[in-house]
C-alpha cells in the first residue's frame, strides 16, 4: 500500500463492492461507446462529405441555386433545372484561365444507378479525398461508343465484370419503362472503390448519350448500328453541366462572376468548398442533435456513479468514522470518495473506448461498403484521450457532492459510529 | 481536561461538562457511563475529533486547543489508538492491511513499526499476542472472522506503531464472559508492554477490577445531571 493511502483504498473500497461498480461501469461504457461510436460516425460522414470531389475549381450549370447544382452534379440527388448548350460550355471552356473541363451529362440510369455521360478526361481529372485520383481495379476508360465504365458498388450490388453487356435506361428511377435496349454497352472498366457517389455510377462517353437518344429523348435508342452511330458527328447539343479546373484558382472568382452574369444563357458556377460548407450547413443540424443526445447519454452514465456513490454513503459512515479515527482528516474523507466516483468512470471511460474500437473495427468495412463512410483512425487518438479525460475529471466534480456531504457526516459522527 | 464543555450545537444542551480529569502516562484507566451519558462525545474530544467551545485539553503533554484541525487529525494519527464496540474493521481490507493502516496514515507510527522490525512483523507479532494465528489470519477478510477475532484485530491496529493514548470504547460488548476477560488481559498487557496509557469506556461496572482506577462519567460530567 503506498504512503498515501487514499488511492489504494478507493479502489480496494470499489472492489469491494464489486457488483454495484461493476454495473456503474457497465453503464458509463455503454454510454462512453455510444458517443465515441457517434463522433467517429459523424466526422467519417462528414469526412466522406467533404471528401467527395477536390481539385474542381468551379462546377457550372444551369442557374438554380448552389446547393442544388453541387447535389445533382457530384452527389447525383435530385436533377438538374435545365441543360445548358454545347455552345455555352465552348464557351467557358476557352475562357482565359481554364486550364481543362469536363462535361457530364445526367438524366439515365441503369437499374437504380445513375448514368453519367461524360468523356475519358473525367477520369484523369475527377479528384476526391486529399487529391486522390480515380483508379481502375480492371480495364481502362472507354474509347469506343458503347463502351462503359462502372463503380465499385454497381459492380459489387450487381455482380457484373468486364465483358459483360448493360442496358442504359431513360430516367435515374430505380424502376424504368423506357429502355435503350438497341444499344446496350459493354464493360471495359470497373473504378476502385472511392467512397464517394463515383462508386454508385456508370459513365458512358457523353456522344453515346447523344447516341442512343437520336430518336428523342423517350425513345428507345436509336436503330442505328454502332458502326453507323460511329461515323456520324454526336457532339452534343447541351449537357448538364461541367467541372472546371484553372490554371491558377486566383481566377475562381472573376470567372465565377463572369460565367454567373453570362448574356446568352442563364449559367451558374458555383466553388465545391463553398457549396460544401452551404450543403453542410444545412445537413449538420442534424448530426449536431445527435451529438449532443449522445452527449446526455454520457451525462446518464455520469449520473449513474453519483446514484451509486451517494446510495452507498449511509452505510459507509461506520467506514468514515473508522478512518478519522486512524487520523484520516476530512479531506481524505473528500478525496476517497471523489477518488471512487473518477476511478469508476475512469474504468468505464476506457471500457467504453475498448468497445468502440472493437466494434468499428468489426464493422468498419462493412459501413464503409454499405454507406460509403471511411470511418477515421481505428486506434484511440488525443481526441479520445481528452473524452476520457473530460467523463473522468467530470465525474470528479459530480462526486464532489457526496464527497462533501460524506466529509460534513464525518465532522458530526466524529467517532461515533452510527448505523 | 480542565473546564471542558462542550454541545454539538449553540443552541443544543451541553453534552460533556467537566472541570476537571487527568489520567497519568502508562494508567489505564476504567470510564464507566450509562448509554447516552456523553461517553463517544468525551472520547472524541480526548481523540480531538471534537472541539470544545470551553476549557482545556491535554494529551500526552500536548495542548490540544492550540492546534489547528491539521494538526489534531495528525495527532491522532501518531499518537492515539481506538478500539470502536463492534465493526471496527474495513470490509475491503485484509486482515494485515486493516492492522498495518495507521502506519500509512503516521510516519511516527510507521518509524515506531519499522524499529520494532517493520510493520508487518509487528503486525504478525501484535495479533500473536492477541491470540490470533498471524498467518492463518492475515490475508482473511474481516467479515470470515468472529467478532471476538474482530476485536482482537482492532486491538493490534490500536497498539501498532506504540501510541501513548489507547482509547477503547465498549470493546467487549459484543463479546462473551470468558472472551471478554481474556480480551482486556490481553489489551492490559499490550498496553503495559508499549507504555501506553488506557481509556476504557463501558457500562459494565463489572469490569472496573480490570484496571488501575475506575471512574464513573455520571460523578465528573455535570452536563448529565442537567440533563
Amino acid at each position: 500500500m503506498a504512503r498515501f493511502p487514499i488511492l489504494t483504498l478507493a479502489l480496494r473500497s470499489i472492489r469491494n463492492r464489486a457488483g454495484t461498480a461493476l454495473l456503474t461501469i457497465l453503464t458509463v461504457a455503454i454510454s462512453v461507446t455510444l458517443f465515441l461510436t457517434v463522433e467517429k460516425v459523424r466526422h467519417g460522414a462528414r469526412a466522406s462529405f467533404e471528401n467527395t470531389i477536390s481539385g474542381v475549381d468551379l462546377i457550372v450549370g444551369a442557374r438554380s441555386s448552389a446547393v442544388n447544382l453541387l447535389l445533382y452534379s457530384v452527389f447525383q440527388i435530385g436533377d438538374a433545372t435545365n441543360n445548358i448548350t454545347w455552345e455555352s460550355y465552348q464557351a467557358v471552356a476557352n475562357a482565359r484561365g481554364v486550364d481543362w473541363t469536363v462535361p457530364i451529362s445526367l438524366g439515365d440510369s441503369h437499374r437504380g444507378f445513375r448514368v453519367v455521360g461524360t468523356t475519358p478526361a473525367y477520369f484523369e481529372r475527377y479528384q476526391y479525398g486529399q487529391q486522390r485520383s480515380l483508379e481502375f481495379v480492371s480495364g481502362q476508360p472507354f474509347d469506343n461508343l458503347f463502351h462503359t465504365v462502372i463503380g465499385a458498388q454497381v459492380a459489387r450490388d450487381l455482380g457484373y465484370e468486364l465483358g459483360q453487356e448493360v442496358v442504359v435506361a431513360h430516367g435515374t428511377g430505380s424502376v424504368s419503362f423506357v429502355e435503350h435496349d438497341s444499344n446496350p454497352f459493354t464493360i471495359t472498366g470497373i473504378l476502385e472503390s472511392t467512397g464517394t457517389p463515383v462508386d454508385r455510377s456508370v459513365f458512358v462517353g457523353l456522344e453515346a448519350i447523344e447516341a442512343i437518344h437520336l430518336e428523342g429523348p423517350t425513345g428507345a435508342g436509336s436503330g442505328l448500328s454502332a458502326e453507323e452511330l460511329e461515323a456520324m458527328d454526336l457532339t452534343p447539343d447541351a449537357i448538364t453541366a461541367f467541372f472546371v479546373g484553372l490554371d491558377t484558382p486566383v481566377v475562381a472568382l472573376r470567372l465565377q462572376r463572369q460565367v454567373n452574369t453570362y448574356p446568352s444563357e442563364p449559367l451558374q458556377a458555383i466553388i465545391p468548398g463553398v457549396a460544401l460548407a452551404q450543403l453542410w450547413g444545412i445537413v449538420g443540424a442534424a448530426e449536431r442533435t445527435l451529438a449532443a443526445v449522445a452527449a446526455f447519454v454520457v451525462l446518464t452514465g455520469l449520473v449513474s456513479i453519483l446514484t451509486a456513490v451517494l446510495t452507498s454513503l449511509n452505510e459507509r459512515r461506520r467506514e468514515m468514522a473508522i478512518l478519522r479515527a486512524l487520523g484520516a482528516r476530512p479531506g481524505h474523507i473528500f478525496s476517497l470518495l471523489v477518488a471512487e466516483s473518477a476511478g469508476l468512470a475512469l474504468a468505464g471511460a476506457l471500457l467504453g473506448t475498448a468497445f468502440t474500437y472493437a466494434g468499428l473495427t468489426a464493422f468498419a468495412p462493412a459501413i464503409e461498403a454499405r454507406f460509403g463512410i471511411l470511418l477515421p483512425a481505428l486506434v484511440p487518438g488525443l481526441y479520445d484521450l481528452a473524452i476520457i479525460g473530460v467523463v473522468t475529471v467530470a465525474s470528479a466534480v459530480l462526486g464532489a457532492g457526496p464527497a462533501w456531504r460524506a466529509y460534513r457526516n464525518s465532522l458530526a459522527d466524529g467517532m461515533t459510529i452510527r448505523v | 481536561m480542565s473546564d471542558v464543555a462542550f454541545a454539538y450545537s449553540a443552541r443544543s444542551e451541553p453534552v460533556v461538562s467537566l472541570t476537571d480529569l487527568r489520567i497519568e502516562t502508562a494508567e489505564r484507566v476504567f470510564l464507566r457511563g450509562a448509554s447516552g451519558s456523553g461517553k463517544s462525545t468525551l472520547l472524541g474530544l480526548i481523540a480531538g475529533i471534537l472541539s470544545p467551545q470551553a476549557g482545556s485539553i491535554e494529551v500526552l503533554g500536548q495542548d490540544l486547543l492550540a492546534m489547528n484541525a491539521t494538526q489534531r487529525d495528525s495527532f491522532r494519527a501518531s499518537q492515539l489508538g481506538v478500539i470502536f464496540q463492534i465493526f471496527n474493521l474495513l470490509p475491503y481490507l485484509p486482515v494485515g492491511a486493516n492492522v498495518t493502516l495507521p502506519c500509512r496514515f503516521s510516519a511516527v507510527r510507521a518509524k515506531a513499526a519499522a524499529e520494532a522490525g517493520g510493520a508487518d512483523e509487528e503486525a504478525r507479532r501484535l495479533l500473536g499476542r492477541l491470540g490470533l494465528d498471524a498467518d492463518a489470519v492475515w490475508a482473511k477478510r474481516s467479515t470470515d472472522l468472529s467478532v471476538g477475532q474482530q476485536q482482537r484485530v482492532a486491538a493490534a491496529r490500536a497498539l501498532i506503531g506504540r501510541p501513548g493514548l489507547i482509547l477503547a470504547d465498549e470493546p467487549t460488548s459484543a463479546l462473551d464472559a470468558n472472551s471478554r476477560d481474556a480480551f482486556i488481559e490481553l489489551l492490559n498487557e499490550e498496553c503495559d508492554a508499549a507504555g501506553a496509557a488506557l481509556i476504557f469506556v463501558s457500562h459494565d461496572a463489572g469490569l472496573a477490577d480490570h484496571f488501575n482506577r475506575a471512574l464513573d462519567l455520571a460523578d465528573i460530567n455535570t452536563a448529565m445531571e442537567v440533563v
